[in-house]
């Protein structure tokens, strides 16, 4: 598998298992907005994924949805920060901004890639997750305003700092430490990467869920 | 044989499959048509890129540009070369009139949630004093507003 490809998976496996997660809050979100808010990003960011597999798949000789769903869970090469099950507010908005806010670096650095193609894509995705991090943004805001938000994001950004640094590559991490650093006003653990490449537990149990519709079904069936 | 002017015509016939009230051509998602051999091939631009319209659309303009008798190739390009400044000024009225307030011009620099928040006008009674109630709306495409004036809630195009 050339770089190129092993790229285009990384980032398609994050915005898939991301959307996957963000979905979990469709119909039970603290309230309405918020329902509406996660579940349309969920469905832009598997968009990205799709988009973003159909490049892979074209160099593999596959589709978008063999990458997506015929792949083992070990063959995933999701970022951890992404496959984590945390169904609690101030988590969810805590990796909602780390993911968003790691992602416009990642993305900056694709827009200028010598590849067309990715630097087409990336520009193309970059005008979607606009929305996404201005909605992580104004959550920020939001729990930063009272002591009870910005106890409970702290206590978030602790538990997830190292999982947000293994998104990206050595070379992206200290630009994401100086945004959050300066963003929510305090200094970071300075922790090792939990990197891409390892996988959390939860994992294989979205994988259970998220192919099982797929795998009950015959190869070939049509939808 | 068809031309292109036959084939541009056939598609602004087709709606959009969400926003009925407006054509794929109004929508600017149609980058090119060109015919070679009887085979019609048109590039298509995504607009948001999980919207679950993309298929419908496609299958549309494959079936209009088959029942013109040629070969319909519709190419789905991944580039950046659709945003909302594509929409049509036809288009944009059509949104209007059908109460979605057309998106704004994308602006130079980055976007910010204050620009959002306020100014935006009415579909339904023309005033500005309109506030941001969901960045998120229905669908991909749509954010949610309300107007303070006539007390009615609306969807904006977002701008993207």
């Amino acid at each position: 598998m050339s770089d190129r490809t092993a790229l285009l998976l990384a980032i398609a496996d994050d915005e898939l298992i991301l959307g996957w997660r963000n979905s979990e809050w469709t119909g039970i979100a603290p309230f309405l907005e918020e329902d509406v808010a996660f579940s349309s990003i969920a469905q832009n960011e598997i968009g990205h994924a799709r988009a973003l597999y159909d490049l892979a798949a074209r160099e593999l000789g596959t589709t978008a949805d063999e990458l997506a769903f015929d792949r083992t869970p070990d063959e995933y090469r999701s970022a951890p920060l992404v496959e984590l099950r945390r169904l609690e507010w101030a988590r969810t908005i805590a990796r909602h901004w780390l993911y968003e806010t790691a992602d416009e670096i990642r993305i900056a650095a694709l827009k200028s890639s010598e590849d067309p193609e990715i630097a087409g894509l990336a520009a193309k995705i970059d005008r979607e997750e606009a929305y996404h991090r201005m909605h992580a943004e104004m959550w920020i805001d939001r729990l930063l305003a009272t002591d009870e938000g910005r106890t409970r994001l702290n206590e978030a950004i602790d538990e997830l700092w190292p999982y947000a640094l293994g998104v990206l590559d050595d070379g992206l991490r200290p630009g994401l430490a100086a945004r959050a650093q300066e963003r929510l006003g305090r200094a970071l653990p300075d922790v090792e990467p939990v990197p891409r490449g390892t996988h959390e537990a939860e994992l294989a149990e979205l994988w259970e869920e998220m192919t099982s519709v797929r795998r009950s079904a015959p190869a070939g069936s049509r939808w | 044989m068809v031309t292109t002017d036959e084939v541009w015509d056939a598609l602004a016939e087709i709606p959009d499959p969400e926003i009925p009230v407006i054509s794929l051509v109004d929508l600017g998602v149609v980058k090119d048509v060109a015919i070679e051999n009887g085979t019609v091939r048109v590039d298509f631009t995504p607009t948001f890129m999980g919207c679950p319209a993309l298929e419908v659309m496609q299958q549309a303009m494959e079936t209009k540009i088959a029942a013109l008798g040629a070969v319909p190739e519709v190419r789905v390009l991944l580039d950046d070369s659709w945003s909302t400044d594509h929409i049509t000024a036809e288009g944009r009225e059509k949104l209007r009139v059908a109460g979605f307030a057309p998106p704004t011009p994308r602006p130079a620099e980055r976007m910010e949630l204050v620009q959002l928040q306020r100014g935006f006008r009415c579909p339904y009674c023309g005033s500005t004093e309109t506030k941001l109630e969901n960045l998120f709306g229905p669908t991909p495409c749509r954010s949610i507003r309300y107007c303070e004036a006539c007390r009615q809630p609306f969807e904006q195009f977002k701008t993207i």
